[in-house]
């Protein structure tokens, strides 16, 4: 298998990058704090005030490492990256299947089939884990309603009702999350999923969970060649990464939500850790930030079993595998898109 | 007569000759992955300038020549090409050279490479070769190879067969082997295991999955 390469992510205010050599070193107050050789490296991810010399971002570019700049609180600014790679035919390929509309309710169908099984999943497993601290009769009852819209989807007319089903099976799932939260109830609530700004801690953690997944997913579509921006179930809308959110469906309540809950759950983070900021936005401070990179970077290390592929392969690389599966199908090599479902 | 736009690298021929999906896949959708082989390749052309240096009376050397044919619709770079003059400067004999890692391997890559490059040079000098040359380093030896009749059948049979790809526009199926499979720099990108015979029929792996995550909850083991 191909080998996991680290994200290097630099959250520390006036870090300087450059490269030296074949190593990319980051000046701290003008002093050296890291070294790393540059070959160990998939990508690098910068938040806020982060400065990046042109001899790396060029050097960077030719290594097909991308370098993106996320405000502090993880908005996306913009990305350096080299030459679109990848073939020109392929994504005319998925330009016109992302037309037809049976191919998108195809695809549309099998990413929220995944995504439905996989919430199902971390619900029925907080059951089993934490029966006597959680309210067992909502979440199988939230696990229930959610086995039978997963069954509907297999009849489905068009990506409009896989659409509107997933709509509902999210309202579920959400409806439930406060039940997961076993530990730190107090000082953790989550009532609604809101985002443009996060309005409490829960929802801050998961706002900035789900854009580390996104970077990884769109990175992992443009190594493959596809463009991350026309989708299937994600209307195309300018500026808006539609293909990356599709695929990032099947990943959201396994790994991001999941790595929330057990940082709240295991009080890795503190209610402390976060500010108020005047308009009611939630944000969590340097600490409780750095923390929450380190547990995502730990994750993607973790193996999983790929019940496609029928391999056991790092999270990490999940994200590249089902890019790849995605170009295959639109390629033809497969006979439907694989989403990936959890086991 | 060839359009410049579709003349073939001659390096599309070893891949063609290796597996016809790696071709499609390097040269028709351009997926590249960087892997120990091209990396020690890269390294090995930095050497033949330093491994390399003779200096006669009325020979000399071209290091890294750009050469190309429009007849057989090829381009590429040679390695070495070294020209024989006579007395009143007339050029009476033209050898390219590559250098290889390793030790003689006599590979037919390496040869219909070189034939390649003869056809080429044969069209650009307007001359006749006969012979090419490997030079391999770890042994620092070069060995001749003939451009027989033989090998430039092979040569322009396998540049037919990439027309021909390359007008389809459709990437050859993977069929896994694994002799070959294993060493291939493409496998992670391919994936021969997964999509051999057309894949499997996704519709019923996805039934699979559904089935059995409403069914098998207990057989699950890993934890949060
Ligand atoms: S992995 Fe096998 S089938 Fe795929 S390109 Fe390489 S040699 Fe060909």
């Amino acid at each position: 298998m191909r080998k996991l390469l680290n994200t290097l992510y630099v959250a520390t205010q006036g870090s300087y990058l450059r490269k030296e050599g074949e190593t990319v070193v980051i000046e701290q107050g003008g002093e050296k704090a890291l070294q790393l050789p540059i070959h160990t490296l998939g990508g690098i991810v910068a938040f806020g005030n982060v400065l990046c010399s042109p001899f790396l971002l060029g050097f960077c570019a030719e290594r097909d490492i991308t370098v993106s700049f996320l405000s502090e609180h993880g908005r996306f600014l913009a990305a350096v990256r080299g030459p679109v790679s990848g073939n020109v035919l392929l994504r005319r390929t998925q330009y016109r299947q992302a037309d037809d509309p049976r191919v998108t309710r195809d695809v549309a169908k099998n990413i929220i089939e995944a995504k439905l099984a996989n919430s199902r999943l971390v619900v029925n497993r907080a059951i089993r884990d934490h029966k006597e601290r959680v309210d067992d009769s909502a979440l199988s009852d939230a696990a229930a309603q959610i086995a039978r819209y997963l069954q509907q989807l297999e009849r489905a007319k068009n990506a409009d009702e896989v659409r509107g089903i997933e709509g509902i099976g999210a309202a579920l799932y959400f409806g439930v999350f406060n039940h997961l939260i076993v530990d730190q109830k107090h000082d953790f609530t989550f009532s609604e999923r809101n985002r443009r700004p996060p309005l409490d801690e829960v929802n801050a953690l998961l706002s900035f969970t789900y854009t580390l997944l996104a970077h990884d997913v769109r990175s992992a579509l443009e190594t493959v060649g596809l463009d991350p921006a026309v989708g299937f179930l994600h209307r195309d809308r300018p500026g808006r990464p539609g293909l990356a959110l599709d695929l990032m469906e099947e990943f959201r309540s396994v790994i991001a939500d999941r790595l929330v809950l057990s940082l709240i759950n295991r009080r890795q983070v503190a209610k402390s850790g976060f500010k108020r900021a005047e308009n009611g936005a939630v944000i969590m401070d340097d600490k409780t930030r750095k923390t929450l990179l380190v547990e995502y970077q730990n994750r993607k290390q973790t193996e999983v079993f790929h019940p496609y592929i029928e391999e056991k392969i790092p999270i990490g690389l999940l994200f590249f595998v089902q890019a790849n599966l995605m170009a295959r199908f639109l390629r033809g090599d497969l006979d439907g898109y694989p989403s990936f479902f959890w086991r | 007569m060839v359009d410049e736009d579709e003349l073939i690298p001659i390096s599309a021929l070893q891949h063609v000759l290796f597996c016809e999906r790696q071709y499609a896949l390097i040269h028709l959708e351009r997926v590249w992955e960087e892997n120990r082989f091209t990396a020690e390749g890269n390294i090995l052309h930095e050497r033949v300038d330093i491994e390399h240096h003779e200096s006669r009376r009325n020979y000399k050397a071209e290091y890294g020549l750009a050469i190309r044919s429009l007849s057989f619709g090829l381009i590429g770079k040679a390695d070495v090409v070294e020209f024989e003059k006579d007395d009143a400067g007339r050029i009476v004999s033209i050898v390219p050279v590559e250098f290889k890692r390793g030790k003689n391997k006599e590979e037919d890559p390496d040869r219909v490479q070189l034939c390649a490059q003869a056809l080429c040079l044969e069209e650009m000098f307007d001359c006749e070769i006969s012979e090419g040359q490997l030079y391999y380093l770890g042994e620092h030896r070069r060995r001749s190879v003939e451009i027989s009749e033989q090998l430039r059948e092979k040569t322009s049979g396998l540049i037919e067969r990439i027309r021909i790809i390359a007008a389809s526009g459709a990437t050859p199926e993977a069929v896994y082997e694994r002799r070959k499979c294993d060493r291939c720099s493409l496998f992670d990108l391919c994936m021969p295991k997964t999509v051999d015979g057309g894949g499997k029929n996704v519709a019923r792996y996805v039934q699979n999955q559904i089935r059995k995550s409403l069914h098998d909850e207990d057989t699950c083991k890993e934890d949060v």
